[in-house]
């Protein structure tokens, strides 16, 4: 599939036993990471996850973990330069004239 | 029964049809001039004349999202609500929390929207998500927050039902997608692209500086354009392979125009292989941003283990040219 880029290396942590099956990570996700099950949402497509957090932040019951953040090499290697611990978008780590804020 | 407030002067009108004016904007910002020039004021929006009744719409203050948002439903009485993103897009935007759950609140109790509207309803780009707990905003507000297309285009269909179709909930990059972002990119590395072909121009001559316009350009402009197509998954692995597939030319040349091949032609060709394909995979790599396929973990993997990678060839590869100079130079041949 086009959307996986990197296998078996993101940070997402699912824990179905906690899910209420509100079915808003399978809404909130751009890459079909989640779809709907009977009784919980079910994990369907881990590698696709590009950790953008969307999930994880919509989940009310807490079911959902990821080290969410920009998947941009520029904006870390601003980040690193500047001494910044986290790298975002549009902000002071971000490259200026990065397409990525289109 | 409610007074509901239905034409209230202070708030600020829109339409669906974009100016040329408009349409000037879009260009200069898809060129990165002045990049946080792009914004539209926040706050809330009349679209047409909007009834109690009407739907809530909530976009970013970057121009390219609202007037996206605003051209896609002609004839549409609508409330937009726009945030102050500090003219970035949504998605953007969401993964920096200005596009996020405090800023929504703030919003619609600053325009009093539970005086405006009978429904408790305001319907998010998909794309704000990584920034806004829905859940914490109907507590907040008691507006239940809608995920609606990732799209703009796709909202005339989303209005009709309010249910998303999974292509209207998946993120794609097509050629279009792609392409868009070239003048961006171009522009982005125009002042080193000029640095790279003086510095060519000086140790190699035009065919050096050509070489290394080329490979810039190939990073700019043909690796957006190709990569799909390219093999392997890290984006600086495609890079290697594209920035050595557009320097062959380069060397073919080199090598048509000499009868043997001495050491100065040895050393500038290693030179030319070692340096140029790691130009295009670090522009390559730096693509990585401007995807809406790459994790945070995946690129700093990726970075750790092709950077150095990059440095070295880089780094002999310019050393291996100086020598080559300094023999043509000297005539040692």
């Amino acid at each position: 599939m086009e959307a996986t880029i990197y296998v078996g290396v993101n940070t997402l942590v699912y824990d179905p036993d906690v899910c209420i099956n509100c079915g808003m990570c399978s809404v909130v996700c751009p890459h079909g990471v989640f779809a709907r099950g009977e009784n919980t949402a079910i994990l369907v497509h881990k590698d696709a996850c590009m950790e953008c957090g969307a999930c994880a932040l919509n989940c009310p019951a807490h079911a959902i973990w990821v080290d969410s953040g920009v998947g941009c090499a520029t904006a870390m290697i601003y980040a690193a330069l500047r001494g910044e611990k986290e790298a975002t978008c549009g902000g002071s780590s971000c490259g200026g004239g990065s397409a990525c804020c289109r | 029964m409610p007074v509901f407030r239905t034409h209230p002067s202070a708030f600020l009108h829109t339409t669906s049809s974009l100016t040329p004016a408009n349409h000037w904007d879009h260009i200069l910002a898809r060129f990165g001039y002045r990049r946080e020039w792009h914004r539209v004021d926040p706050g809330l929006y009349h679209l047409g004349n909007p009834t109690p009744d009407s739907v809530v719409l909530v976009t970013s203050n970057y121009s390219l999202s609202f007037d996206a948002l605003r051209s896609s439903i002609p004839g549409v009485d609508a409330y937009i609500l726009v945030l102050d993103t500090f003219g970035i897009n949504v998605w953007c935007a969401a993964g920096k929390g200005t596009f996020g759950t405090k800023e929504l609140i703030h919003r619609i109790q600053d325009v009093h929207l539970d005086t405006l509207v009978r429904h408790r309803v305001v319907i998010l780009p998909q794309l704000g998500a990584p920034g806004v707990a829905a859940h914490e905003v109907k507590k907040a507000t008691g507006f239940r927050v809608e995920y609606g297309p990732i799209r703009a285009a796709d909202l005339p269909e989303y209005l009709k039902t309010h249910e998303a179709t999974p292509a209207m909930r998946t993120v794609r990059f097509p050629l279009a997608d792609r392409a868009i972002l070239i003048p961006v990119e171009v522009v982005g590395t125009f002042i080193p692209m000029l640095g790279a072909a003086v510095a060519g121009f000086l140790l190699g001559g035009l065919w050096l500086a050509l070489a290394a316009v080329i490979s810039m350009l190939a990073g700019t402009v043909l690796f957006p354009l190709v990569l799909p197509w390219l093999p392997f998954r890290e984006f600086s692995a495609k890079g290697f392979i594209l920035g050595i597939l557009v320097i062959l030319p380069f060397a073919a040349i080199k090598l048509t125009s000499i009868s043997v091949i001495s050491l100065q032609v040895a050393l500038s060709l290693a030179g030319l292989f070692l340096v140029f394909p790691a130009i295009t995979a670090f522009i390559s790599l730096n693509f990585t941003g401007s995807t809406p396929f790459t994790s945070k973990t995946g690129v700093r993997l990726e970075m750790n283990r092709f950077i150095p990678l990059m440095a070295w060839l880089f780094g002999i590869g310019c050393v291996l040219t100086i020598i080559a100079r300094i023999m043509s130079l000297t005539g040692a041949a």
